[in-house]
């Protein structure tokens, strides 16, 4: 079942990455880690669909939050990113799925592992638990290119400020800041094994990020003696799935 | 077997899946008839780059299901899986 919503905001998050808040008014909510569909149709009828996550906690203002990020030969990126306008109407299924969810019922210690822009749903978590006020320990290892490509900074940098039982820690993958302790360089066992819950205290994992990505985080907490069934994973690809 | 490290999660095939399925199908859990590894749909791995979906089992690599849409026609076959259980609540 398709909904039809209405742009009601536009946002760059970076110089290739913008947020779109849709106003849906048949939105029937959603957990924070749900995705939805998206539907463009060209007036000759041809159509094509894409999944985005959801950055956005669940609220009362039929309000959802997509972030996109910008796919240079993407056939509905670039008009996400570059043409839609407030006011312009997206058809939209969702929100989908019920396995790569944060509820905020949940109190055991969070562990969040996202590469690129795989930290949509997990920042929609985040602002679940700060918007209903659960105090589940969180952790987030957010691995990135560059720190230009940090998604959510701000925000992230003051709730991890305000907040010590909400932790955050950069990797970079290409470019890293001026005396960056790490290197740039791809997650290992050494940075999983600092970043990451002890698996002693037997957090939730929620990975997500492109699927080579999630492939070595995953086997990494598995490694470090997380169990397989609290590695919940979300992976995505450049094109025709999800984004 | 080798296959391409380009699959997503059962999660990516959901919407498409709902067309079907009156049940949210990530959550559910579906025996694989190869190697009898039951895992939640979420946790296959998906193939969606070809004309229609591929659902492998994500410890064989087998197939568990396959939808193709094409021309209003829809043809899903699920012989790689011996059940898959739901909540009805």
């Amino acid at each position: 079942m398709w909904r039809v919503g209405t742009v009601i905001d536009l946002h760059d998050e970076t110089s290739t990455a913008r947020t779109i808040t849709l106003e849906v008014p048949d939105w029937p909510g959603h957990v924070a880690g749900q995705h939805v569909d998206v539907r463009l149709t060209a007036p000759d009828g041809y159509s094509a669909a894409r999944s985005y996550s959801i950055a956005s906690a669940p609220n009362s203002e039929k309000r959802v939050e997509i972030t996109v990020e910008r796919l240079p030969d993407g056939e509905v990126s670039p008009y996400l990113t570059q043409e839609l306008a407030v006011g312009d109407r997206l058809e939209l299924r969702g929100p989908i799925g019920g396995w790569f969810v944060w509820r905020t019922e949940q109190t055991e210690a969070i562990q969040l592992i996202a590469g690129g822009s795989g930290m949509a749903p997990l920042m929609a978590m985040i602002r679940s638990r700060t918007a209903f006020g659960n105090t589940a320990p969180f952790r987030l290892l957010y691995s990135v290119r560059e720190p230009e490509a940090i998604l959510y900074r701000d925000e992230l940098e003051k709730l991890s400020n305000q907040d010590r039982t909400m932790m955050l820690a950069y990797a970079y993958t290409r470019v890293a800041p001026r005396e960056w302790p790490r290197p740039p360089g791809r997650i290992d066992a050494a940075l999983i094994a600092e970043a990451t819950w002890p698996s002693k205290l037997g957090p939730t994992c929620y990975v997500c990020g492109p699927t080579p990505f999630v492939e070595i985080a995953a086997s990494l907490l598995s490694a470090c003696g997380n169990r397989s069934e609290k590695i919940k994973t979300e992976r995505f690809g450049p094109t025709g799935g999800k984004k | 077997m080798n296959l391409p490290m380009d699959y997503l999660d059962g999660n990516a095939a959901a919407g498409e899946l709902s067309k079907i399925f009156a049940v949210d199908v990530t959550t559910a859990e579906g025996k694989c008839v190869y190697c009898g590894t039951t895992k939640r749909f979420a946790e296959a791995h998906v193939y969606m780059e070809g004309p229609g979906i591929v659902a492998r089992c994500c410890v064989c690599e087998q197939v568990l299901l396959r939808f193709v849409n094409a021309r209003q026609r829809g043809f899903l076959e699920l012989r790689g899986m011996s059940y898959l259980r739901f909540d009805t609540a």
